[in-house]
């Protein structure tokens, strides 16, 4: 029962960070049905650069502000540099494009950093609180789950409760149409893009230190299991993004808690591959297709 | 203040003598192949001018060529005076030009209320934008029982409504309409039709409409203009068209 407990905690987690990575892949998907598969190298960059900035100031605070604002940047130089390019005759050239990009920035960051694992500072302590004997969450998994929370209300709000929120729905569900009321919609896919990527250097930054270890292939088991988050509860469907990564991290933590951490990554390759035989569009998709 | 739909002011009062639109030898079309060639028709203020013609003819090509959908390769297309040349297509709205695009382009996920709003966002203006909204309320009261039902709930006829009734949020000076009646049944037709001619005589509302359905728009339009593999081939008052049996049977089909 305490494992259960510790187990729990820590995969929610763990799960929090796959759903805020998910909806980054979400959030592209919606404005440019683009399946990001530079997301993870993108937001490896931008942890590189918290790491750098936290290194050279001796501030968490200031390196997660800098992961944040360089994530937003190279978001908007991918999409008005490179991705606006990318003819749309075939979905496979973006993702042929963004593997390219992740083949450079990966690269880049060997050149720039090396290609060993680095540290991280952490701005609280990971050892679980224990409570009557029983190990509860760490202060870090606090912390994790109370920003992922944030962002995840915050988005929430964003999107439905602004004008902005409705020209970027807008934008995403009908292009044309949204140009002709006046959205200017090449402006709002840029900004899908930016916030895409800077949500992205987020949870990257979150999970990173703790789970993954610093280096220029840090977020590629990230972009697998978020991805499979995103494909579990439908690529359309923040929602679902959100419950899918809560779904992983618990299926995750408790896989590896009770039947050993070599068969934790197939437990989700089995929970993916049900997914798409029994609802292909993933657990939240919309119910009707769209074809315009 | 002049009516909250338009800002036509004493320019839309004495209607029917400034062209509020002016079509001058257009062509337009996709790649390499003219859909319109040499178009010229002009539309009065405060008149509905119907545009009519086989499948084929060019007749949403026209409109997305002034909306800016469809890039100009000739000819010059203005709007009160204003050449729309170097006006992009989502600020086109910003000099009174509203679109309702064939299959009236409802956003089938976002609510009655959000496609409504979604009309009037560009002016920035909250209090004007809510009154908008209220107002087309009042006007089409089956929207406002169903204000926060998704799009891809409504009926055909509800979304043509919703469609006519977001342009409106945006207060056009002169609406464009791609055929209103598609797919919905002549009860409804004749409804539409009659609530545009509602709009154009007391809002003072300057319309074109393009439409399959020949009579309905013929019947409610002050000038006819018959369009032909991208080529206008009669432009007259409306009624004098309806008579025309030659005309009607060498380009209308009936």
């Amino acid at each position: 029962m305490d494992q259960l407990i510790f187990l729990v905690g820590s995969g929610l987690a763990r799960g929090s960070v796959f759903a805020v990575f998910a909806l980054a892949l979400v959030l592209i998907w919606r404005a440019a049905r683009i399946v990001n598969f530079a997301q993870g190298a993108m937001a490896a960059v931008a942890t590189y650069l918290a790491f750098a900035v936290t290194a050279a100031t001796g501030s968490y605070w200031l390196g997660l502000a800098a992961a944040l604002v360089g994530g937003a940047l190279l978001g908007l130089v991918v999409e008005r540099g490179v991705m606006r390019f990318v003819a749309h005759t075939s979905p496979l050239n973006s993702v042929i494009v963004a593997l390219g990009l992740v083949t450079i920035m990966q690269a880049g960051l060997g050149i720039a950093f090396g290609n060993g694992y680095r540290t991280m500072n952490l701005p609280f302590s990971s050892t679980p609180i224990v409570v009557g004997g029983v190990p509860l969450l760490s202060p870090y998994n606090i912390f994790v789950l109370v920003v992922a929370a944030v962002l995840m209300i915050g988005l929430g709000l964003l999107f439905t409760r602004t004008p902005l929120g409705l020209r970027l729905r807008a934008s995403a569900f009908a292009p044309e149409t949204s140009r002709l009321l006046g959205v200017p919609v090449s402006r709002m896919l840029t900004l899908g893009w930016v916030l895409s990527s800077a949500v992205g250097a987020l949870a990257a930054l979150l999970v990173v230190p703790t789970e993954l270890g610093l280096n220029p292939h840090a977020t590629d088991m990230l972009f697998v299991y978020a991805f499979t988050v995103a494909i579990v509860g439908g690529l359309d469907s923040p929602v679902g993004a959100v419950v899918g990564g809560l779904v992983v991290g618990l299926l995750l933590s408790l896989v590896t808690g009770y039947l050993g951490s070599t068969l934790a990554p197939i437990a989700v390759l089995v929970l993916l591959v049900a997914v798409l035989l029994v609802r292909p569009g993933g657990i939240f998709s919309a119910k009707e297709a769209r074809h315009a | 203040m002049t009516g909250v739909l338009t800002h036509g002011g004493p320019a839309a009062a004495s209607s029917g003598i400034t062209p509020l639109l002016e079509v001058h030898d257009v062509t337009a079309g996709y790649g390499h192949s003219p859909v319109l060639r040499g178009v010229s028709l002009t539309v009065p203020t405060g008149s509905i001018v119907a545009v009519v013609g086989a499948n084929g003819a060019g007749k949403t090509t026209l409109l997305r060529t002034l909306s800016g959908l469809v890039p100009l390769s000739g000819g010059t297309v203005r709007l009160d005076g204003v050449d729309l040349a170097g006006v992009a297509v989502e600020h086109r709205v910003r000099h009174g030009l509203s679109h309702v695009p064939e299959g009236h382009g409802v956003v089938a996920e976002l609510t009655v209320d959000e496609n409504l709003r979604l009309g009037g966002l560009w002016r920035r203006d909250r209090k004007d934008l809510k009154a908008a909204v209220a107002e087309m309320y009042e006007l089409f009261e089956p929207l406002a029982r169903r204000r926060s039902s998704p799009g891809h709930q409504l009926s055909g006829g509800e979304r043509q409504m919703l469609a006519v009734a977001r342009a409106l949020v945006a207060r056009p000076r002169l609406l464009l309409l791609d055929e209103p009646s598609l797919g919905l049944a002549p009860r409804i037709v004749a409804d539409i039709m009659e609530l545009l001619r509602t709009l154009c005589d007391e809002r003072g509302l300057t319309i074109l409409l393009v439409e399959q359905n020949v009579r309905s728009a013929l019947l409610v339009a002050d000038h006819g203009v018959v369009l032909d593999l991208g080529e206008v081939v009669a432009s007259r008052a409306a009624a004098s068209l309806l008579d025309d049996d030659a005309l009607r049977h060498a380009y209308l089909g009936f």
